[in-house]
């Protein structure tokens, strides 16, 4: 055929040198673990004089906002009536936290993606999906961390989890309210059924259209069948519908309910937008740094233009359901809502984290990828996708991090180290799993159409 | 009025030749005026040698210009101006300036650029169409070059668009 170009096999392998770099990363990841450990277990409550002045200030503004809420009087200091863990241990849980649901969000992602692809009948990402595809092989290792750190770090992180909350003196109206969203059909208080099945149910869920979306991948590698991909199509429709559903109550499930006393209807989105374009940028830098490596010859220029004005689409996507909910709540400035933002904008210790939020997932990429020739080039690629990246992990952080701390958070060695030893778990997972198929489907019914893409 | 306006025009049946034909005419030293075709060709723009539009400048410019005006207008009107309360908030309190300043942002630099392109075309009301060939809509590619911007002989011009795989080569005159 005169349009037909011709392109070779290729298949990624996972040199013994790139396994040194990543577990020489890992190690230096639990060296700065157990030194945040250390630093944390040292530093006590509140060393500075002033330092303890100013925390005191913001935790009686919050706790008398908290007080208006018409809960009970031990919603007003968490830590009072359940001492719980030690402030490291708690830090120590919350990183844990972060990063099941961060690197969760990019396995799902990468499976997200390849759905959207197909249900969308897109041919230009033809020759990359095997790396979206490779990164969902997290998915299995991410829910069983994410059911066993759970029953882990229960009341230490989610404060609606103390069984006498719902009863007694310690009687939580706010808690007993939205307790069958918890613990249905048993008993309020007690064990929380619903919500632990519907944690398993959904990573099982995902897990299955995964292995099925996958088996017609890599079934088409071999007999070139068109069926597969109108298998694969039909998987990702309805994976898309029942990803919707779960994205949105795994959102308030895994993070919202660390603030049980608060509510946004806009949250699963909001954390849907963080997942989805955290997840496009770790598949643009895995195809940039496969690129450099001299893989991937059937994507080029213009597929990372593509897939760069999804990065930047999306990163003002995020900055417009961060912002909705933002403006709702401060106009509108219910107690019960504003004490959310109170507790991120008003406290010296998050503060800054809420700005560098905003300046590394909004001002940064937008203003960085705004011209066509940086979607085009990987130089620029490089700098932003690390930006989106580390944007995001603080935009977890910000999520997560107060409710569980309240003015016990910072942000160190220990946040560092936690992340790198989950990201080089999931880099290896990912690597080894993108090294044992094709590196692009040569079968696929649009390869050709992809090589072709022009824009 | 007189015919002043000249051209010579090379009508290719297919996409595949007309990209070649640009390819060679350039090369022989022609500098084509413009090629109109019923379907956007890919891939013309580059063998034609076309620069890339500055227009997305001009309408970060005019998104610049969007923004520093809501601002200014908001701070002014509800800082300065007539300073109301709304919610308790402050006179001046950002957040609820940034849909307004979104808007105009949106509604300038979209404004600007449509403005920006009609103006650097030429594209103006009562502006009377040079239609070089009727069947540029339907299923005919025509290149068109202007004698006046070429020093080579009109005869020199037609051989070589001829030889280059037009279907025809045709002459085409307007008045200015």
């Amino acid at each position: 055929m005169a349009n037909t170009t011709e392109i070779k096999d290729e298949r990624y392998s996972f040199t013994t040198g790139a396994k040194k770099t990543l577990t020489i990363l890992g190690i230096v990841g639990v060296l700065l673990t157990v030194l945040g450990t250390i630093l944390s277990m040292n530093s006590g409550h509140h060393a500075e004089e002033g330092h303890a002045l100013a925390t005191f200030k913001e935790n009686a503004l919050v706790a008398s906002i908290q007080a208006e809420e018409g809960g009970h009087a031990e919603a007003g200091d968490h830590g009072g009536g359940h001492h719980g863990s030690a402030p490291w241990l708690k830090r120590i849980f919350s990183n844990l936290w972060i990063n099941n649901v961060y690197f969760t969000g990019l396995a799902i992602i990468g499976l997200f993606f390849v759905a959207i692809q197909y249900a969308a009948q897109a041919g230009w990402s033809a020759g990359m999906k095997r790396i979206p595809l490779a990164m969902a092989h997290w998915l299995p290792f991410a829910g069983i961390l994410m059911i066993v750190s759970w029953f882990l770090v229960n009341h230490d992180v989610f404060h609606w989890t103390h069984s006498d909350l719902y009863h007694g003196d310690h009687a939580d109206e706010i808690l007993i309210g939205k307790s069958a969203m918890w613990y249905w059909p048993l008993e309020m208080g007690s064990f929380p059924l619903f919500y632990v099945l519907r944690m398993v149910v959904f990573f099982a869920l995902w897990y299955m259209f995964f292995m099925w979306i996958k088996k017609e991948m890599l079934a088409e590698d071999i007999d070139g069948d068109i069926k597969h991909w109108f298998k694969a199509r039909r998987h990702s429709a309805v994976f898309l519908v029942i990803f919707a559903v779960t994205s949105s109550v795994a959102a308030w499930d895994w993070v919202m309910s660390v603030d049980p006393h608060w509510f946004s209807t806009m949250f699963g989105w909001y954390m849907f937008a963080s997942w989805w374009v955290n997840g496009l940028a770790v598949i643009t830098l895995i195809i940039v740094l496969l690129k450099q490596q001299g893989y991937l010859q059937v994507v080029n220029a213009n597929h990372l233009h593509d897939i760069g004005k999804f990065i930047f689409g999306f990163s003002i996507f995020w900055t417009y359901i961060w912002f909705s909910q933002f403006l709702l709540i401060y106009y509108a400035n219910i107690p019960e809502e504003t004490v959310y933002f109170i507790q991120r904008l008003e406290t010296s210790q998050y503060k800054w984290v809420f700005f560098v939020n905003l300046i590394l997932n909004f001002f940064l990429p937008f203003l960085l990828l705004m011209t066509r020739d940086a979607k085009r080039h990987m130089s620029m690629l490089k700098i932003v996708c690390p930006i989106v990246i580390a944007g995001h992990f603080f935009d977890f952080y910000l999520m997560i991090t107060p409710g569980v701390m309240q003015n016990d958070g910072g942000f160190g060695f220990m946040e560092i180290g936690m992340f790198l030893i989950f990201a080089v778990a999931f880099l290896f997972v990912t690597l080894t799993n993108l090294a044992k198929a094709p590196l692009y489907a040569k079968n696929h019914p649009m390869l050709q159409e992809s090589l072709h893409h022009h824009i | 009025m007189e015919k002043n306006k000249h051209f010579v025009l090379g009508v290719y049946e297919d996409e595949d030749v007309l990209l070649s034909a640009v390819k060679t005419v350039r090369e022989s030293g022609i500098k084509i005026q413009e090629v109109y075709s019923p379907f956007p060709v890919h891939g013309l723009d580059e063998v034609l040698g076309y620069r890339r539009t500055r227009l997305p400048i001009a309408a970060f410019m005019f998104g610049l210009l969007g923004t520093s005006l809501a601002l200014t207008m908001q701070i002014w009107m509800l800082g300065f101006d007539w300073p109301m309360i709304i919610g308790g908030k402050n006179f001046v309190s950002l957040p609820p300036f940034v849909p307004v300043t979104f808007e105009l942002t949106v509604l300038l630099a979209a404004l600007g650029m449509v403005g920006t392109f009609m103006i650097v075309s030429d594209l103006k009301p009562y502006k009377k169409a040079r239609l070089m060939d009727t069947r540029i809509t339907d299923d005919k590619h025509v290149m068109a070059i202007d004698l006046a911007s070429n020093t080579l002989a009109k005869d020199d011009i037609k051989k070589i668009v001829n030889e280059s795989g037009a279907s025809e080569v045709n002459d085409k005159d307007f008045e200015d």
